[in-house]
């Protein structure tokens, strides 16, 4: 245990905040935009980790509760008028029991096999939902602009969704570090280094689970708000899954700060090379290859590179 | 619909099945001898296409001369794959090798997309058909079965006919055992990565001649492939034929049942009923 415990999870909050009120000091529109997708990035990848980081179990579909929270919300403001604020919570809460229902047997499964089970949970979800007449079928539901007027007009809407995405990521951030102190974390890193050691490992991963299930319905919930619109081959993207998990890589698993360098990383890597006309073609290949190197080579990933690479940071990078 | 639709459903996605099941024996196979599950899978299938499709409409190759050409150049392809992206990791976690093969998908969609963009392509080729009293075989679906059922029987006589088969089997079963009786396990394993992205390649080869398709189209029978290679046992070449087959009858079958678009959702359900009740298969697993 380290004995000196550097202000960590208050400095990273204080950081992430001061990031966030930049757009609206100096009034920009498309960086409020921009920062608005990091930090659902940013909510999604340190979802993640707390699932696949810190207890070792790959959730490949974990995008499957985005979608159900963005769904089930949308759904509500949409036939019952519900506050905004009021829907997300209410999306998030079903979606988060979703998880504790099929978490209990897919948790049984181990490595490889659980991974492919939550593809196909996604990949279900998205073509029942596809056939769903309530939730709009293969169109999907879209918003009246009239909608809005409860939040004084589409702007007003739009300020409120990147205030609750934000408050959502800082929310995740802190839970992903209350777990990893915890004796709770502790008993899921073990069970990440070895199945059958820790307390009641069955259900510490249900839990974690369910807690990593919560964040991305919120945030699934937010940005279908903004959106206006939900269907369902966005709402259940398979690559937006792989890519959350593609950020946590880059950043380092397991690490608090490693999902948000990650996934900051990854939205200016993907911003650089749509805009560099030169690039722009091979935008993909370019990914592919840095996440390949990455894995072949920054095992740790960044935050966790710099760990090993200098203990001295252990205090104080978490 | 009525039972009388019920043969030639049956048919149709019986013949689907064997060139799904050859498709499927690549990721299997690659799963059985070295634990990888190979997200390039899908984007090896659809370059596969493209190999039949640039020979066709550049050179006018025929399209099974083509698919030679395809099936030669999986074999290269895989072994270039496991030596760039696999070798290094081989013995790492899962998350590591899931990342690592699809940061190769994400390579090889992006270069296909920016050549070939994703505007539908076709291999245009008819070979009549034959039958009659209501079901009619097309002759390149009758042609794409005997072919399927030609690379399985390879694979087979590869895999217990000969020397390099045998190092194959031997190292999917205990590759330490394998290397104590002078195995090469590194070139036995790049091999059978070439050897699947082949099968994979051929079977998308195949399914150029049948349906139309993008860059993308990879993705697709990809995630067929996942769902058949569950339902024969993963690491199980036999199973992923007989899940293949499966999986095609069902497809045929059910439309006749339930509209087209719950077809998936049923799939998808079974899919994950096996890894639940019966994670290996309903052949019970074999390495």
């Amino acid at each position: 245990m380290i004995r000196v415990r550097a202000p960590f999870l208050p400095a990273l909050l204080v950081v992430l905040a001061v990031v966030a009120a930049l757009p609206l000091a100096v009034n920009n529109n498309s960086l409020r935009e921009e920062l608005f997708l990091m930090f659902m990035l940013i909510t999604l990848a340190s979802s993640i980790n707390i699932i696949m980081g810190y207890t070792g179990y790959v959730s490949f579909g974990h995008i499957v509760f985005f979608g159900l929270g963005g769904y089930f919300a949308f759904y509500l403001m949409q036939n019952f008028n519900a506050h905004f604020l009021v829907a997300a919570l209410a999306g998030a809460i079903p979606a988060s029991a979703i998880a504790l229902v099929i978490g209990v047997p897919i948790l049984r499964l181990r490595g490889a096999y659980f991974a492919l089970a939550t593809i196909g949970i996604n990949e279900a979800m998205r073509t029942a939902i596809n056939n769903f007449e309530p939730f709009g079928g293969a169109v999907g539901m879209f918003f009246n602009f009239s909608v809005y007027d409860t939040y004084g007009g589409a702007r007003n809407a739009a300020l409120l969704a990147y205030g609750v995405m934000v408050v959502v990521a800082l929310a995740t951030v802190t839970t992903s570090y209350l777990i990893r102190r915890s004796k709770f974390g502790l008993s899921l890193m073990a069970i990440r280094e070895d199945q059958d050691v820790g307390i009641d490992p069955a259900r510490a991963k249900v839990v974690a689970y369910v807690i990593s299930s919560f964040f991305p319905a919120l945030a699934g919930a937010t940005f279908f708000f903004k959106n206006g619109i939900i269907e369902p081959g966005v709402a259940f993207d398979l690559l937006r899954s792989i890519e959350s998990l593609v950020m946590c890589v880059l950043g380092g698993t397991g690490t608090v700060a490693g999902p948000i360098v990650g996934a900051a990383l990854y939205e200016w890597l993907r911003g650089f090379l749509i805009t560099t006309p030169a690039l722009a073609n091979f935008q993909l290949f370019l990914a592919g290859l840095l996440l390949l190197v990455v894995v072949l080579f920054v095992t740790a990933g960044l935050v966790g590179w710099l760990r090993n690479r200098y203990p001295v940071l252990r205090a104080y990078i978490q | 619909m009525s039972v009388d639709a019920l043969v030639p459903s049956a048919i149709d996605g019986l013949m689907l099945g064997f060139v799904y099941g050859l498709a499927a024996m690549g990721l299997t196979l690659i799963f059985g001898v070295m634990r990888v599950i190979n997200l390039s899978h899908g984007p090896v299938i659809a370059l596969g296409m493209f190999v039949v499709y640039v020979l066709f409409t550049g050179a006018g190759v025929n399209p099974y001369l083509g698919l030679i050409a395809a099936a030669g150049l999986g074999i290269l392809f895989g072994v270039a794959i496991y030596f760039v992206a696999v070798d290094r990791i081989i013995n790492a976690p899962e998350l590591t090798t899931l990342l690592a093969t699809y940061s190769v998908n994400l390579m090889i969609v992006g270069v296909a997309t920016s050549v070939f963009t994703t505007t539908p392509r076709a291999v245009d080729i008819s070979l009549g058909s034959v039958g009659g009293s209501g079901v009619t075989i097309l002759g390149t679906h009758a042609v794409a079965v005997a072919i399927a059922i030609a690379g399985a029987a390879l694979l087979y006589a590869i895999l217990f006919r000969t020397r390099i088969g045998k190092s194959i089997r031997a190292v999917a079963n205990n590759r330490a055992a394998a290397e104590l009786m002078g195995i090469d396990s590194r070139r036995v394993l790049a091999l059978s990565f070439g050897i699947g992205t082949s099968l994979a390649m051929t079977s998308g080869a195949l399914l150029s001649t049948l349906f139309s398709f993008t860059p993308l189209s990879g993705a697709t029978y990809e995630v067929k492939s996942f769902v058949i290679v569950v339902l024969g046992g993963l690491g199980n070449p036999t199973g992923a034929l007989v899940g293949g087959i499966v999986l095609g009858l069902l497809e045929g079958v059910s439309t006749v049942f339930i509209p087209v678009s719950w077809v998936p959702v049923l799939e998808y359900v079974i899919f994950i009923a096996i890894l639940l009740v019966r994670p290996t298969g309903l052949l019970g697993a074999r390495a």
